[in-house]
């Protein structure tokens, strides 16, 4: 007993101790949270590299809301985070963010001025946020399978497509889908727009092979399914793996997003934290993350280099159609924060998705536990008698 | 003609349970970085899994993590069970009904509820948050695989035990302990296993740039897992098999040793 | 000699208390209250959120949870206990290792092996390249509610294995011999002398899949895809992606309440028989 009471002891020591980060003199610390897979590593060793006395802590989510989460309930303290344009612009409304100075951005002239005025639509005169990457949401497509042109987002209506086709499963992408396809906003605050949406995206749920989300991009290499809903970043990566995959901008127009770097108020470094982004703004920096992650980079040089390249001379990387960046006719939009009303679009996302009610269930059930439940009550009996 | 059927079946259930692992291995040798498309083979993603110091770091923690958990609630399993075995009828039920939350409750409440209890009284997230929250999750099905073991022992070896002059502490250790010693090895096995596979829970009970492999594939997600992944799996599924050979061969050589001895 | 042993409960019933009833409390605050703008400081008392469960749409969605948690374990059951058996006659230096090989597949991160499940099973994987070589036409059942019970059954079958292995290995060899001994047939020593004297681990092999199969949401969102909706993932969209609390708390305390009750009625009908030798473990 005693010798346990020691093991435990000294486990709980060794479990406090441990957590204390043990601290090294004047090493600043740069705590820096973005998406998974969505850097090339090696560039967080170049700022180190740059900066003798600054360890960098790269940390990963998965979802702009998972971020959110830990961010607002923890206790963590985050100098530079990469969410989305909706999340910034929830996160300006709650105040969580903090004013940058452009004076300490030495590199932020080399970013195209489209998507800094595409900014403006969440971050008002570009107070808090700096484009990391940016793209579209349109229709990949085998070419393999599918011999039309692909130009509307009716295809995925289409009966010839029966269980070929993968939408992506989050209320909002699915909704805009739908809502572009009857010309309305994807940011509409009308329940009867949501309301003919849903029943539009009922009406193609017998088509739909699976609603997916990241798994998509590994289904679509192997040629699981004809046509896909997906990002432009990914469609660009997805088309390098496989060639016989094209991408396409529906022309009733799409989301247009941008992921941007911020700073919120609750970091430590501030000053750190801009020499950070800045240095993801230097346009050697930028080309080697974009060559590596794939993405469209809103580096002017960088973007205007990197089109070029094979993987990248295409519409998924450089979308031309768009009208708000290369002067096209296909419109855009960018999700805006619908606050409480986010409600909505979860109630109607689960109408679509829901289960058919089956009443059998319960019955099969209840007789199963009672045969099992008796067969259970004779044998211990009869053992007992045995 | 028995014999051959049981072995065939047990065989069939062995390919069932290592189809995935054969999948993922094959795919750790692939050129190309997507899974379920061949394109050659290369043993890049071994270069790179020791290049990769994030990796590394996630399978540190998580494997240190799973063993101080295991232990510490392996060893408060077991002897909460002894505790439970002998309090009274209401209590059990009331205490084995609580124990029952951490295993229906999905992950993310668990989580979720952990997270708000660290942060209200202020304890700073981090490595040893972590590990009580595995402690939290995993004891309780130590606790049940140890429970039926103790139930289906007969209650008069203790009696025996204690009327032969033994101390209580000996009773447990020379008696009880060794037989319900595979309940508390399934137990162990169980909480490693609850440990090791964990996402959730971990994922909003760190801070700090601790993490573990699970969290750090789940972000990899995104684009498809790394068969970097895939890589360290290989070697880990290497290591234990090597390791349970060693194991069983230093066994049978013991064994005959003393075989020939008598 | 009782009053000592059950003193050893006393740690962990404080680190329940903290751990476990502590955490709950807060969930169940959070599911009869309400607050603005996600902040827990502001209560209102309400009940609002239980009422909101209780949807048409909801109630089939716990419907299929529940009978896809029931189908596992019965499968578990069934594919499991076979296994059990088998390996509890292997010779004991054997069994160790092939008991630690059962449970390695699980030390693979579970991400990892359903991307394996999808590969598999795929119409451009690994199967359907195999059936296309052999000349059979093979569709692809990822995405069917089979996947998505092959996924389940192979997750969670060793929790099944385990706990009936390490009750089977307990029994006697001279009580099955004694049985033969006496006339009884292989089939009736099975039935009436080791599957009664199993019973305690079938029961907590059923307990260890049915309870976290109930609100599993990872596997079935993964070889089902997004329409396969179950409670764990309505309950994890309210934490994860809506961040309501308040109604994701309210759900997991339903689900908490249904699950406790028919334990309840399992340890009623329990009391009914003998406590002879098949006893539940509590």
């Amino acid at each position: 007993m005693k010798k346990i009471v020691c093991c435990m002891i000294f486990l709980v020591v060794f479990i406090t101790l441990s957590s204390y980060p043990v601290q090294a003199e004047e090493i600043t610390t740069l705590n820096v949270y973005n998406w998974g897979e969505y850097i090339d590593e090696d560039v967080i060793d170049l700022f180190e590299a740059a900066h003798p006395n600054v360890e960098v802590n790269y940390e990963t989510f998965d979802s702009n809301e998972s971020m959110y989460t830990k961010l607002t309930m923890g206790d963590a303290n985050y100098d530079v985070i990469i969410p989305s344009d909706y999340m910034i612009e929830r996160l300006i409304k709650e105040d969580r963010l903090v004013e940058l100075d452009v004076t300490k951005l030495t590199h932020y002239n080399e970013i195209s001025n489209e998507f800094l005025v595409k900014s403006e639509v969440f971050d008002p005169n570009n107070n808090y946020a700096v484009p990391y990457f940016w793209g579209t949401v349109g229709i990949l497509y085998d070419t393999t399978k599918v011999d039309e042109t692909v130009d509307s987002w009716s295809i995925l209506w289409d009966e010839t497509y029966k269980n070929q086709i993968f939408m992506y499963d989050s209320q909002r992408d699915s909704l805009m889908v739908a809502l572009k396809l009857l010309g309305k906003s994807m940011n509409t605050t009308d329940k009867e727009d949501l309301e003919l949406a849903k029943n539009k995206l009922i009406e193609q749920r017998p088509l739909v092979y699976s609603y997916v989300t990241d798994s998509v991009i590994q289904q679509m290499i192997s040629g699981e399914a004809a046509l896909a809903v997906v990002y432009s970043g990914d469609a660009a990566y997805i088309m390098d793996e496989n060639p016989d995959m094209a991408f396409a901008i529906p022309q009733e127009g799409t989301n247009f997003w941008i992921d941007s770097m911020v700073i919120p108020k609750t970091s430590q470094n501030i000053d750190l934290a801009h020499e950070f982004i800045d240095f993801m703004c230097d346009p050697d920096i930028a080309l080697r993350n974009t060559e590596y992650v794939m993405y469209s980079s809103p580096i002017e040089s960088v973007f205007n280099n990197v089109i070029t390249e094979d993987w990248a001379n295409n519409i998924a990387y450089n979308p031309d159609g768009v009208i708000d960046v290369f002067g096209g006719s296909i419109e855009t939009e960018v999700f805006r924060d619908p606050g409480d009303f986010i409600t909505e679009y979860d109630k109607v996302w689960s109408e679509v998705l829901a289960p058919k009610p089956n009443y059998l269930i319960p019955i099969i059930i209840g007789a199963i536990v009672i045969v099992a439940g008796s067969a259970y009550y004779i044998i211990t009996k009869k053992k007992k008698s045995y | 003609m028995v014999k051959r059927y049981q072995k065939l079946y047990l065989g069939l259930m062995f390919l069932f349970l290592y189809a995935p692992i054969f999948v993922l291995i094959f795919f750790s040798f692939n050129q190309s970085e997507s899974m379920g498309h061949w394109s050659g083979f290369s043993l890049k993603w071994y270069r790179e899994l020791f290049r990769s110091e994030r990796i590394q770091n996630a399978f540190f923690y998580t494997i240190v993590c799973a063993i101080i958990s295991t232990t510490v609630s392996t060893i408060l399993g077991t002897i909460s069970a002894l505790g439970i075995y002998k309090i009274t009828k209401k209590l059990r039920e009331l205490v084995l009904n609580v124990n029952y939350l951490p295993i229906i409750n999905p992950d993310i409440v668990t989580a979720v509820s952990l997270m708000i209890l660290y942060i209200s009284i202020g304890f700073q997230r981090g490595f040893s948050t972590m590990v009580f929250a595995h402690i939290m999750f995993s004891t309780p099905y130590v606790i049940l695989t140890v429970l039926p073991r103790l139930n289906t022992m007969d209650p008069n070896i203790i009696d025996a035990a204690t009327d032969l002059g033994a101390t209580p502490l000996q009773a447990v250790r020379k008696v009880i302990i060794p037989e319900i010693m595979p309940g508390i090895i399934a137990g162990a096995l169980i909480a490693f296993t609850m440990s090791i596979d964990d996402f959730v829970i971990s994922y909003f009970n760190t801070a700090n740039s601790v993490t573990n492999l699970s969290i750090e594939i789940y972000n990899m997600a995104r684009r498809g897992v790394k068969p970097t992944v895939n890589a360290l799996a290989t070697l880990m599924v290497a290591f234990i098999i090597l390791f349970v050979f060693i194991v069983n061969k230093i066994g049978n050589n013991h064994k005959s040793k003393e075989v020939l001895k008598k | 000699m009782n009053k000592s042993l059950n003193r050893l409960s006393y740690p962990y019933l404080l680190w329940t208390f903290i751990m476990i009833v502590i955490p709950f409390f807060l969930i169940f605050i959070y599911s009869v209250t309400s607050s603005k703008e996600g902040s827990p400081v502001i209560f209102q008392f309400t009940f609002d959120h239980y009422r909101e469960f209780f949807s048409p749409s909801n109630i089939n969605i716990l419907n299929k949870s529940i009978w896809l948690a029931f189908q596992t374990t019965v499968y578990c059951l069934i594919l499991g206990y076979p296994a059990a058996w088998i390996i509890s006659k292997i010779n004991i230096r054997k069994q160790n290792a092939i008991i630690l090989f059962f449970i390695l597949p699980m030390w693979i991160n579970m991400l990892l092996r359903t991307y394996a499940w999808q590969i598999i099973l795929g119409r451009s994987g690994i199967l359907s390249t195999f059936f296309n070589i052999i000349n059979i036409k093979y569709e692809g059942i990822l995405y069917t509610d089979s996947a998505v019970l092959i996924g389940m059954v192979y997750n969670f079958i060793p929790f099944m294995v385990l706990p009936i292995f390490t009750t089977l290995i307990k029994i006697d060899d001279n009580l099955i011999e004694a049985a033969y001994d006496l006339g009884a047939s292989t089939k009736e020593t099975f039935l009436k002398i080791i599957f009664p004297l199993s019973l305690p681990g079938v029961v907590t092999g059923i307990i260890l899949v049915f309870l976290p199969a109930v609100s599993s949401f990872a596997i079935p969102r993964l070889l089902g895809g997004g329409q396969y909706v179950l409670i764990g993932n309505l309950i994890e969209k309210q934490f994860y992606l809506l961040g309501n609390w308040n109604f994701g708390s309210a759900i997991a305390i339903i689900l908490m309440i249904l699950i406790i009750i028919s334990m309840m009625f399992m340890k009623k009908t329990d009391e009914l028989k003998s406590r002879g030798g098949g006893t539940l473990p509590w």
